[in-house]
């Protein structure tokens, strides 16, 4: 029976372990040609020509294509239209796409694509944020580099330092991160008899992607059909356009011809997008008795050549910047800046990730200054229900961080802390380290966050879930269909489930902001409700009762109680037609009630209302020789609601945490003048089995009353705190502060060494 | 060139390039796609097959290194009908979130399991550390891994032979380690 509140092992696990399932790269359409982009090679230059004869000439090219073959604006973006699909005038980082070549085969194609030249006039670039805004700095765009500069404050803002007996100051830097999803970008597209474009993808956001191509080629949104797959990954990377109108012009100009394009791990690397570098300048005041009284921070985010999602990414981490704490004076200041580096965007935490370890870190200092206990510090300070967080916004739901942080206060990795770094072998140091984050779900103030669920039961008699938001990995669809199990009282045998399709599923907006499950979960709790209804009236003509009452479902049949009749499902599923064995129903995120009066520079996204939280704790052994360290313990307490499948719960804490732990110490993308020099798993190192260790997960249970069976997304929440935590255990076990991500052993080594580097390029320490 | 060899059990001849990778082989030519590939270039694992019942990289091997070989896919993992042991602890254990490394990192247990029927969690870690997995922090993938052990060792009174037999097919999945 499908429950909600039990481990019921995931439905796609099956054809995934079997290799029966079929992602978008698995699909080989019957006569396919192959897609492919020839890409700048260069940060920023003026294109003065693109010569393209020669491989046009070559046997088994079927088109190359340039900006001038774009019909409609040449420009995609979700928020600001600023990204060509293929470059016109010049171009502003290293795998801005300048031609399209389709071809018979991956070998022609990538002959065509050597072909092609691309007259180049190098323009000088710039490749940090904070010098993109001097005055004399490079233009990545005609308009200036500033992307967005936004301002949240609350109570006395910046004046509220002066009143604080004590004030702590550090700056912190955190890099880029790349997703890795293992199943790269890709998609197939072809155009129907009729002329539309149907297109099957590995994206988060099918529904929107019709809209970003319908804009950047002058398409009609009714005549592009965009289906979704499970994802081989995500984790943001597929949310916005990656391949889709790239694709879509190619099927344009394929004479009819599938067109399938899959970009290999280096393209994944140059041409995808990336968490976004941040550099940020923390003030942090307080009281003697350590409760905060105010916070001045200013955060430079490089956002790269193009918007993507950078002024919603910076939106989201500036509501963050104060963590999950009650700071009544703030003044939070950041700039979402261009520069010629790679694009970056959406990633799992979505700028959060990045303020966490700066609040956490400060967090830490302070405690250190006033000589009090870490743990009781966030403790003291932490949100409680009916509380104002750093913009403002009072906390009306769920809010748990205070229970997570005394679940992990009463465990053992915990009250075991002291004996742990005692215990450490010859040449080895030992440390542990505590970090606390929330993450926010849903779009926020300014964009409906919504879902319209409809679900079938079939002529066959079984319950259809037709779901139009992805499932890239994170289960929601094994959700999706343990709700409909358990309001419907059927097994897994009797729930199917369609993926999301323009042409048969209804919009519910991106698989992101850890709103998937709840956002559409709630829909469907409604659609479920409303069929189990229908059901009852119409299982009632059938038994000529004189009203549908004392009725209950059970397995493949609605019963009578008083009677013990029953009527088959399936028996039902052939009695009426379609329209009368379907309900759809929508639901809607609630918002905050209570918007402050800042942060009016941000069109979308601000402010939040509801969020997940987070306490982790980190042990960490430091191999004195050589600098490395190892994770050797870690918990991971998390506040989320009730839980739907717990099973599926600690496979998102563990998989957020596996990529914290990379994050925080050993994923480097290497650049030089907006060049990535390791655009491979062989030099950016992925955290493999040997890097992580038994992770631990525990969950405080609260009730989110507007959440599907009182859940909340928890998705994201996870990544926000191993660097922290891991930075805090090593300055624990070391002696000295770590301020800057990915954490080498190098730059643990200097750390140990007692040497001071402060500006070196290779992590930075200082004590 | 004309390859013949064992797929899954069945005799095959195939008419291919001998330069054809054997992942595109598998995965284009003959639409085995639970064979996935990752990297192209022997990091991620998620391309793994059997070869003479030992785990090799398809992204690294060309369709003439097959030839009189016995090569197993994903495909041809469990009986018809009836997963592997290792199949059944992956789904039990939630070792499977997005999927696209499990077909890879299922191989990669069953060869391990074949060497080494009754294997420590370090020794697991190791045995799968050329496989890459972007969503589940490994955890579970152990423990499925760790599960399975002990029930295939539950079943069967003969124990497999531990004893590591000598590698002699190019693409060994230690060029896809980095440490």
């Amino acid at each position: 029976m499908l429950e909600v509140g039990y481990s019921v092992p995931r439905f796609d696990a099956r054809s995934k372990v079997t290799g029966e399932e079929k992602y978008a790269a698995d699909c080989f359409p019957e006569g396919f040609a192959w897609g492919g982009v020839k890409r700048a090679g260069i940060a920023h230059a003026k294109i003065v020509g693109i010569e393209t004869a020669p491989a046009r000439a070559l046997a088994g090219v079927i088109a190359v294509l340039t900006h001038q073959d774009v019909p409609g604006t040449n420009r995609q973006g979700l928020v600001h239209k600023d990204q060509p699909v293929l470059a016109a005038e010049k171009v502003r980082h290293w795998g801005d796409p300048v031609a399209l070549v389709i071809a018979e085969s991956r070998e022609t194609l990538a002959r065509a694509l050597s072909l092609i030249r691309v007259d180049l006039e190098p323009l000088p670039g710039v490749f940090d944020a904070e010098q993109a805004l001097r005055p004399q700095a490079p233009l990545v765009h005609e308009s200036g580099n500033l992307l967005l500069k936004g301002e949240i404050r609350a109570g006395k803002g910046e004046d509220a330092l002066g009143e604080c007996e004590i004030v702590v100051e550090e700056t912190f830097e955190v890099p880029f991160q790349e997703h890795a999803f293992i199943e790269t970008e890709n998609g197939v597209a072809w155009q129907e008899a009729d002329g539309t474009i149907c297109m099957h993808v590995s994206s988060q956001a099918p529904f929107r992607d019709r809209f970003e191509i319908a804009h950047a080629l002058g398409i009609d949104p009714l005549k592009i059909r965009v289906s979704s797959p499970y994802l081989g990954g995500g984790f943001g990377g597929k949310d916005g356009a990656t391949v889709q109108c790239l694709l879509a012009l190619a099927a344009l100009n394929s004479g009819g011809r599938p067109v399938k394009m899959s970009w290999d791990r280096e393209e994944s690397f140059v041409a995808g997008y990336k968490r976004h570098p941040v550099r940020m300048y923390y003030r942090l005041g307080a009281r003697p008795d350590g409760t905060l009284h105010g916070l001045h921070c200013r955060l430079y985010w490089d956002t790269g050549p193009y918007a993507h999602l950078g002024g919603e990414v910076m939106e989201l981490g500036m509501e963050h910047a104060g963590g999950p704490y009650r700071i009544p004076n703030t003044e939070i200041e950041g700039w979402c800046v261009y520069t010629n580096n790679p694009i970056s965007g959406a990633m799992r935490g979505f700028g959060v990730c990045q303020v966490s370890f700066a609040f956490e870190r400060v967090m830490d200092l302070l405690a250190k200054k006033l000589g009090m206990d870490p743990l009781a510090l966030r403790i003291k300070n932490g949100l409680r229900r009916g509380d104002k967080n750093c913009c403002g916004v009072t906390m009306v739901h769920s809010t748990g961080i205070v229970p997570c942080l005394e679940a992990l206060g009463r465990h053992r990795l915990w009250t075991e802390r002291d004996e742990w770094k005692r215990s450490a072998g010859p040449f080895k140091r030992r440390g542990t380290g505590i970090a606390a984050v929330l993450n926010a779900m849903g779009y926020g103030r300014g964009l409906p966050d919504s879902a319209i669920a409809r679900v079938e039961l079939t002529p066959e008699g079984k319950i259809r879930v037709f779901c139009g938001v992805v499932d890239m990995g994170q289960g929601n669809s094994n959700a999706f269909l343990q709700i409909a199990g358990e309001i419907l009282c059927q097994d897994s045998s009797c729930v199917e489930l369609v993926h999301p399709d323009t042409g048969r599923t209804h919009p519910s907006g991106s698989s992101s902001a850890g709103r998937t499950t709840y956002t559409y979960g709630n829909a469907l709790i409604r659609a479920c409700e409303e069929l189990k209804a229908k059901l009852f009236h119409r299982t009632a003509l059938f038994l000529m009762l004189d009203e549908p009452r004392g009725l209950a479902l059970a397995p493949g049949a609605v019963r009578h109680l008083p009677t013990n009749r029953e009527v088959p499902l399936a028996m039902l599923g052939k009695s009426f037609p379609e329209s009368d064995r379907v309900c759809i129903s929508e639901y809607v995120m609630p918002v905050a009630q209570d918007v402050p009066d800042t942060g009016k520079d941000f069109s979308i996204g601000f402010p939040h209302v509801l969020f997940s939280h987070a306490a982790h704790i980190a042990c960490v052994e430091v191999d004195e020789l050589t600098g490395k360290v190892t994770v050797e313990k870690y918990l991971a307490v998390t506040e989320g609601g009730r839980i739907i499948n717990p099973q599926g719960f600690e496979q998102q804490v563990h998989g957020a945490v596996g990529q914290g732990i990379g994050y925080a110490l050993m994923e480097r993308l290497m650049m030089k003048d907006g060049r990535i020099l390791n655009p491979d798993f062989t030099n950016y190192i992925l955290p493999t089995s040997l890097d992580l260790p038994d992770l631990d997960s525990i969950a405080v249970e609260t009730v989110e009353p507007t959440g599907p069976f009182g859940m909340k997304g928890i998705g994201e929440v996870g990544i926000n705190a191993p660097l922290p935590a891991i930075a805090s255990a090593i300055e624990d076990a070391v002696g000295a502060a770590v301020n800057r991500a990915p954490i080498s052993a190098a730059c643990v080594l200097h750390a140990l060494s007692g040497r001071e580097r402060a500006n070196d390029a290779d992590g930075g320490v200082q004590r | 060139m004309k390859i013949s060899f064992t797929l899954n059990g069945k005799s095959t001849e195939v008419d291919v390039a001998p330069d054809r990778r054997v992942v595109d082989l598998l995965r284009e030519d003959l639409r085995l796609t639970g064979t996935k590939e990752g990297c192209g270039a022997g990091e991620c694992g998620a391309c793994t097959i059997l070869v003479n019942g030992e785990s090799r990289l398809s992204c690294l091997m060309l369709a003439a290194q097959l030839e009189g070989r016995c090569v197993t896919t994903i495909e041809g993992i469990g009986e018809e009908g009836r997963l592997h042991p290792v199949q059944e602890a992956f789904i039990e254990c939630g070792a499977v979130q997005c999927g696209f490394c499990s077909p890879g990192m299922v191989i990669s247990a069953v060869d391990l399991l074949g060497r080494d029927p009754n294997p420590g969690r370090g020794e697991i870690r190791r045995g799968l550390s050329g496989n890459l997995c972007r969503c589940t922090g490994y955890v579970k993938i152990v423990d499925a891994v760790e599960t399975a052990a002990r029930r295939m060792n539950a079943a069967s009174d003969v124990k497999p032979d531990a004893g590591e037999k000598e590698r002699v097919v190019p693409g060994a999945p230690g060029q896809g380690q980095r440490r």
